[in-house]
């Protein structure tokens, strides 16, 4: 096999890529020592809030701030969105205010007098006709694939026909969007920061504040949550350092209620469809048809992938229709409508393989050729594995022959599929004289365990234990590295500390090989000691080694992109769910959720399968209870705070089995991320295993149980 | 579902209709002229004291007993515990998600049970004792309760961390012995976004076997 000299090593030589190891800033996080945006205090800061408008649509007809400016310990408030300005949503930023505390900040806002005009407004989108009659929706997209017509009208096929959907839901992340500003001098800006984009802050301050990028600096050491919906600086982040500016360059910190999070702060858009689907009488399936339509807010909604993953069933025939809502608007919401596909597509084909009397596993994997490329065989592998971790054959049974009690026991599964090839990444590795050894980059970690694979990476490279390495992030003074986003991070960040590491180390190489009296290319670093290989008693520690460096610190750059393939893209990933159904309280109980998940290579197996443990909490959350609630009449939001919007708490996680496919021919894909694919499948497996269990589609997530009663009546 | 939680419920606030800071405005107003039950129906009730002199609006000195260490501040009788700790003292392991009694991100333990600091006034802490996640830690050690949360990865973004330690420390000083059933009752009352209860439920497990041995 043709090697490339910053090639991951091979299975037998590895010593931490792979093995289960604990978050190097658990310890920090656990002691509360870790210290969020939210959590930075400066010297004199001031606190910053936001008046936001309490109607959908509206037009301001004037605003008065004079009181606010005249408050004692008020020294900045300026008006965001003036006299004239039309409102598209509710909560949007009307005018805010910096104070010496949070108290008088809060009584400034209430002394600013705005007068609106109220607009007419649509909130809701379900119903499509309606939306469609208020001048609502955009031009649909049609498309068209092979002949549905013909397809659907074959005697031989079977079809089935149904009504599917998701509403929007938030991103509710525990820290707020925010952020500190502070100006050093007139024309530099100092920002802490909770973004998923570091190295990206400084140049969207300096396109609107007018400053060089070279002049601001971003710091995001530890971040609440984003979930994709930290990307950009947000007009609240701009007015923030306006406020700075205006208060004299002082400190201040703009966080955002947990109001405003829920309202304008990212949401996940909207999918409902109609959907029509036939396969021959052995489970081939010949055809598709759907009409679907969402919304993410006033700009319409990302279109979602159908027909998802099987994507090259023969004949389709799509329609979808953007609703524009007057409503907070969308972002990206970990897998980008992903989830929302999966629920269309995968429960229409469990209701096809119901009426086809077919094991929903058999029937899937009968389709798998009609995935992308190569994945036909990870899903045949995938659905295996879970049918076997699940028990499937034990536990499953044709839908609605779950007894006749009261409590009904189901079995659902579902597929998806993402990219995840890593983004680019450039960092400085360093080992100094006396040792130690550093890995710096502008990347951050979201929680998914960056700066523990970071360290490994380094770590396995250079022969050390975890411990020794520091890695420094979350400052866009370091080297760029790109946004956390679309699984990209662990791809980007491994690829480009595997090359900067193989070259720091090399040149280490270089430097004691006269001492050990051999070529550096016969030196191997491992057991923390720099050796001649084959001959590990002519070694020098790796202290000792790093001594005759002398005064030179060896620093290096890896980047990614780069030589030798270190990552790859796409994979699959398999989840069955166990549900018991309460017929008379409508209750669903998720008593079990099975998962095979690939992902390439792995380098962490203790945070990957935390990745796969938290997505499907996140999927259990979304399928059973989130959901934003928008008030028809007054156009607000009914359930901004986190009593009514409501996220999954201990009691209602099920048993787990997560399994991680590795092997030579998962190895040899290199990395690939893994923080959005597992989130993908809950909300189908769930309502496919509660279809099964009450023999009766419940038709959109989230299934809560006057849904299940309601389906249970018309059964 | 939702096993909202029996911690102390004395410190609860927060419904619907009214923000936490309304409430506890209103309620710190019934504290010095006795209408808390006017006010305070939809909500479990604030301390009893009906007697107590009327404070504020203006700063008012309050005396605070933060992991034994004494701190006198200034501060408004609107001010929570949480917001005096954060703000003032620059304690900031306990972290504001909800603001009203909700997710537990603010959890603190004062007199021995765990609170929502978020929904006690600073001028209700005083002379009381208060505990915060800056207070576990003994000669710059982890609590056993924070070393099971690392070995069982019970955190990922660690934003509702400090509260989950919290509340898993106060539930251990009460009981030992836990089940499965437990562990969801005792930690209930705490919200994790990022979804770290699989590895919570085996944290508070291990801990509370590792403090027993
Ligand atoms: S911040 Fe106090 S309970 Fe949520
Ligand atoms: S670890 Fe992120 S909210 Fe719990």
């Amino acid at each position: 096999m043709a090697t490339c000299k910053y090639d991951w090593p091979e299975a037998a030589e590895r010593h931490l890529i792979g093995k289960p190891i604990s978050r190097i800033d658990g310890p920090a996080k656990s002691s509360g020592r870790a210290k969020y945006t939210y959590d930075i205090n400066r010297p004199g800061m001031l606190f910053g809030k936001v008046l936001r408008c309490p109607h959908a649509h509206a037009k301001v007809t004037s605003i008065d701030i004079s009181e606010a400016k005249n408050l004692p310990g008020v020294k900045a408030v300026r008006v965001i969105q003036g006299e004239g300005k039309e409102i598209l949503w509710g909560g949007d930023e009307i005018a805010c205010v910096a104070a010496v505390s949070e108290e008088v900040a809060e009584d400034a806002i209430r002394r600013i007098k705005v007068q609106y005009e109220e607009l007419p407004f649509l909130v809701n989108e379900e119903d499509l006709e309606r939306a469609q009659s208020q001048g609502h929706t955009r031009a649909p997209s049609v498309q068209t694939k092979g002949d549905p017509d013909k397809a659907f009208a074959d005697p031989d096929v079977v079809i089935s026909e149904g009504y599917y959907g998701a509403p929007v839901i938030t991103h509710c992340c525990l820290e707020t969007h925010g952020q500190v500003t502070e100006y050093d001098g007139s024309d530099h800006l100092r920002v802490w920061i909770s973004t998923q984009g570091v190295s990206t802050i400084p140049q969207q301050f300096a396109e609107v504040l007018g400053l060089p990028a070279t002049h601001v600096e971003a710091i995001c050491d530890y971040i609440g949550g984003g979930f994709g919906s930290k990307f950009q600086i947000d007009r609240w982040g701009v007015e923030c350092a306006r406020l700075s500016k205006d208060a004299g360059g002082k400190a201040v910190k703009l966080m955002l209620e947990r109001d405003a999070e829920l309202k304008v702060a990212g949401t996940r858009p909207s999918a409902f469809a109609k959907v029509k689907v036939a396969a021959k009488k052995d489970g081939t399936l010949v055809a598709w048809q759907s009409e679907a339509w969402g919304t993410g807010g006033v700009a319409g909604a990302g279109v979602p992938p159908l027909p998802y993953v099987l994507e090259g069933i023969p004949n389709q025939s799509k329609k979808y229709t953007a609703v524009s809502t007057n409503t907070g608007g969308a972002r990206a919401w970990r897998a980008p409508n992903h989830p929302q596909a999966a629920v269309l597509t995968l429960c229409a084909l469990d209701d096809l393989a119901a009426k086809l009397e077919m094991d929903p596993i058999e029937f899937l994997t009968k389709n798998t050729g009609l995935a992308p490329e190569h994945l036909g065989e990870t899903y045949n592998d995938e659905l295996a594995k879970v049918a076997e971790l699940s028990e499937w054959k034990k536990y499953w049974h044709p839908r609605g022959r779950g007894g006749s009690g009261r409590i009904r026991r189901g079995l659902g599964v579902s597929i998806h599929t993402w990219g995840g090839r890593g983004h680019n990444s450039n960092c400085d590795v360093l080992i100094q004289p006396d040792g130690s050894v550093e890995v710096r980059l502008g990347s951050q970690d979201l929680g998914t365990g960056t700066r523990t694979v970071i360290a490994i990476v380094a770590a396995e490279t250079l022969g050390l234990p975890v411990e020794a390495i520091k890695v420094t992030l979350g400052d866009s003074r370091y080297p760029y590295s790109g946004a956390s986003g679309g699984s990209t991070t662990v791809g980007g960040v491994s690829a480009s500390t595997r090359r900067g590491s193989v070259d720091a180390r090399d040149q280490l190489f270089a430097a004691v090989a006269p001492a050990l009296g051999v070529p550096p290319d016969q030196l191997e670093a491992a057991a923390g000691h720099i050796r001649v290989k084959g001959n590990p008693a002519k070694s020098l520690s790796w202290k000792q080694a790093c001594a005759r460096l002398g005064t030179k610190t060896i620093q290096a750059t890896g980047k990614n992109p780069g030589p030798c393939e270190l990552g790859s893209s796409g994979v699959g990933g398999a989840q069955v769910a166990d549900v018991s159904v309460d017929t008379e309280t409508g209750r669903i109980k998720v008593n079990r959720m099975i998962a095979a998940q690939d992902c390439g290579l792995i380098i962490d197996m203790k945070t990957a399968e935390s990745q796969v443990y938290g997505a499907m909490i996140m999927g259990i959350s979304y399928a059973l209870f989130e959901e934003r609630v928008m008030d028809d009449q007054t156009g607000i939001m009914l359930n901004p705070n986190m009593e009514f919007y409501k996220l999954a708490t201990i009691g209602d996680i099920p048993e787990f089995i997560v399994h991680m496919m590795t092997g030579p021919q998962y190895d040899r894909r290199g990395v690939i991320g893994l923080g959005e694919p597992p989130v993908i499948s809950p909300g189908a497996a769930i309502s496919n295993a509660v279809a099964n269990a009450i023999g009766v589609r419940v038709p959109t997530l989230p299934l809560t149980p006057d849904k299940v009663l309601a389906a249970l009546e018309k059964a | 579902m939702r096993g909202k939680k029996p911690k102390d419920a004395a410190q609860k606030g927060g419904n619907g209709a009214v923000t936490r800071r309304d409430f506890l405005r209103g309620a710190s107003l019934a504290v010095s002229t006795g209408l808390l039950a006017a006010d305070g129906a939809a909500v479990a009730s604030p301390p009893e004291s009906s007697a107590a002199a009327v404070v504020g609006p203006g700063k008012v000195p309050v005396t605070l007993r933060v992991n034994g260490q004494v701190h006198r501040l200034e501060l408004e009788p609107r001010v929570t515990l949480l917001d005096a700790l954060r703000n003032d003292l620059d304690t900031t392991g306990s972290k504001r998600v909800c603001d009203r009694g909700t997710c537990g991100a603010c959890t603190m333990i004062v007199d021995g049970k765990a609170v929502y600091s978020c929904s006690l006034l600073a001028i209700e802490a005083e002379g009381r004792n208060i505990t915060t996640i800056e207070g576990l830690m003994k000669d710059g050690r982890l609590s056993p309760v924070m070393q099971a949360f690392i070995d069982n990865d019970a955190q990922q973004c660690g934003f509702c961390t400090p509260g989950f330690v919290m509340a898993a420390t106060a539930l251990l000083a009460e009981r030992r012995h836990l089940t499965p059933e437990e562990v969801n009752r005792g930690l209930g009352g705490n919200i994790c976004r990022c979804g770290t209860y699989h590895g919570l439920r085996l944290a508070a497990l291990e801990a509370a076997k590792r403090m027993k041995a």
